[in-house]
């Protein structure tokens, strides 16, 4: 067992398929793989993981204002990167494909969908997710209207509402409420928390801080 | 999602000459769709060439009109000045469609691009002759699942009711098609043979026995831009679109309208439905009737009769018989502001 423990320091999340590969292949072997080889590996059915730990590509990317020097997979998204690897849990996983907008980040400013982002294509970019808006002690002035309007129930969509709700008044598009509600329909609250969100975005806005 | 290699490029050359390497390549712009599609294994790529650093975002003026360059996001062109002012049908469209952040991510190029929404296209387990088209070729890339129309006979409410086949009757879901197919658009593209210019009516097609190809592009062919030649439709445009919610739904129906009005005549017109067809299905036997006439209510309905020449409902979707004539002279109406 203790072999085994070492291996998974140096190559991951170890399973018993990995294992199993080990078992039938020196890691010797293994090192001397190409990217090529390896997705051969996995058409012959062997370890996937194995095979992914040599398709790693570089990735440099600004989180929450630290420049991150990352190693991943190309296809790893931006929203699986910030939840699995950078353990930045705030953002949510809702659908995963871009229906319910849980998921909310700014890349460079922008909303976007992280679940529907490669994390390659953020390359240079600034990525800014509800962990880089306010702290405990000082909240962004959206998270206190939230609060405030009581914005939500169980508070899942809450982070993706967020983060819309600052871009929405951001980009000009909150001058009533009207307009709030068409600018914030990529955001679904199954809750029905939607009228005190309207409220939220409407509070902030005329309050005329900076947000 | 399968595994796949990725390459980013920064040149159009070097994004043409990629994607004619091998087979299972695709380009990746916003990826709004064909990330989706992949993480349904509908699209399973070798290889993604990552196209967003390339430089084809402008929008600008040109001579004869505007030029859209194909990375500009949905979001940039619905919100540019110069849209506004020049092709309001196209801003209309264009905030119509998606949420705020996929517009945001998805580009011109990337919108002309997009697949139906057809859900036995996007479950591998059904029969759909698009994902998996009877003669399908060695293509690695070639997605897998039976053969077949299973919307025939089955769940078909979001159905084309023009220009189907017995092979597909799957539509177009995109909105800001319908205003480029309206304004007579042409799409400036790059491949390994040379440049070309594709008039946008031509750039999508009808299913016929090859429902798998949604567009006449040849292989390794890159969008790089849209000109929409000047026009005098900027006080007189509509977009019109009947769906299930307010926002953030595909069509039901949609109607892009765009008029150039001389007191209450219809001097030109430019007429183009959406939710209907495998393709952004331009009306142009009702604009020939319009064209010159007074802008009345029975003008348009007998537009709209000769609009419904030879639809055809499939049972789910025979509402849209209805739906989409009176849209349109819903549409028309507004448009020429004598609703």
């Amino acid at each position: 067992m203790a072999e085994y423990e070492h291996l998974e320091d140096e190559f991951g999340n170890a399973d018993s398929s990995r294992r199993n590969f080990l078992k039938q292949s020196s890691a010797l072997a293994a090192l001397a793989l190409t990217p090529v080889a390896a997705s051969a590996a996995i058409d012959n059915g062997l370890d996937e993981k194995m095979a992914a730990a040599f398709e790693q590509m570089p990735l440099q990317v600004d989180i929450n204002g630290t420049m991150r020097k990352l190693s991943i997979e190309p296809r790893v998204t931006l929203l699986d990167l910030l939840r699995e690897q950078l353990h930045l849990t705030g953002t949510k996983k809702g659908c995963d494909h871009g229906q319910c907008g849980a998921c909310t980040v700014h890349v460079d400013g922008q909303r976007v969908n992280a679940c529907l982002t490669l994390a390659m294509t953020t390359e240079g970019c600034k990525v800014t997710t509800i962990e880089g808006l306010g702290t405990l002690d000082q909240m962004h002035p959206m998270q206190e209207a939230f609060i405030k309007h009581d914005g939500f129930q169980c508070g899942y969509c809450t982070p993706g509402q967020i983060m819309s709700a600052v871009a929405c008044i951001r980009e000009g598009h909150a001058n009533n409420p009207d307009e709030v509600r068409e600018y914030m329909s990529g955001n679904i609250c199954r809750c029905g928390a939607y009228a005190n969100i309207v409220d939220a975005i409407m509070d902030v806005k005329q309050g005329g801080v900076r947000v | 999602m399968n595994q796949f290699q990725y390459t980013r490029v920064t040149t159009p050359k070097a994004a043409v000459s990629a994607l004619s390497q091998e087979n299972g390549t695709y380009f990746l712009a916003g990826g709004t769709n064909l990330i989706d599609l992949i993480k349904r294994e509908v699209v399973v790529p070798e290889r993604l060439v990552d196209i967003n650093k390339l430089p084809l975002a402008t929008i600008e003026k040109t001579s004869t009109g505007l030029r859209i360059g194909a990375m500009a996001k949905n979001s940039a062109v619905a919100d540019h000045d110069l849209a506004k002012k020049h092709a309001p049908l196209l801003s209309m469209a264009l905030n119509a469609g998606a949420s705020a952040q996929l517009r945001n991510m998805a580009t011109v190029g990337g919108n002309m691009m997009q697949r139906t929404r057809c859900p036995y296209f996007y479950d591998p387990s059904m029969p759909c002759n698009k994902r998996s088209p009877v003669q399908a070729g060695p293509d690695k890339g070639q997605p897998n699942g039976p053969s077949g129309c299973g919307a025939i006979g089955g769940i078909n409410r979001m159905h084309a009711i023009f220009g189907t086949s017995n092979k597909c009757i799957a539509v177009h879901p995109s909105d800001m098609c319908i205003a480029l197919v309206a304004l007579d658009a042409t799409v400036n593209v790059s491949g390994p043979k040379g440049d070309r210019k594709i008039p946008f009516g031509d750039f999508h097609r009808l299913p016929g026995d090859a429902p798998q190809k949604d567009n006449t592009l040849l292989p390794g062919e890159l969008i790089m831009s849209v000109d929409i030649p000047t026009n005098k439709f900027a006080d007189n445009s509509h977009y019109l679109k009947v769906r299930d919610r307010a926002s953030y739904a595909f069509a039901l129906i949609s109607v892009g309208v765009a008029v150039d009005m001389k007191r209450d005549t219809i001097q030109d017109i430019r007429l183009a439905m959406g939710g209907v067809a495998h393709k952004p299905w331009r009306l142009t036997e009702a604009e020939h009737f319009l064209r010159g006439k007074p802008a009345t209510e029975a003008n348009f309905k007998q537009a709209a009769t000769i609009a419904m020449n030879g639809a055809k409902g499939y049972g789910e979707n025979d509402f849209k018989l209805t739906l989409a004539p009176n849209s349109l002279i819903d549409a028309l109406k507004t448009a020429t502001k004598t609703a």
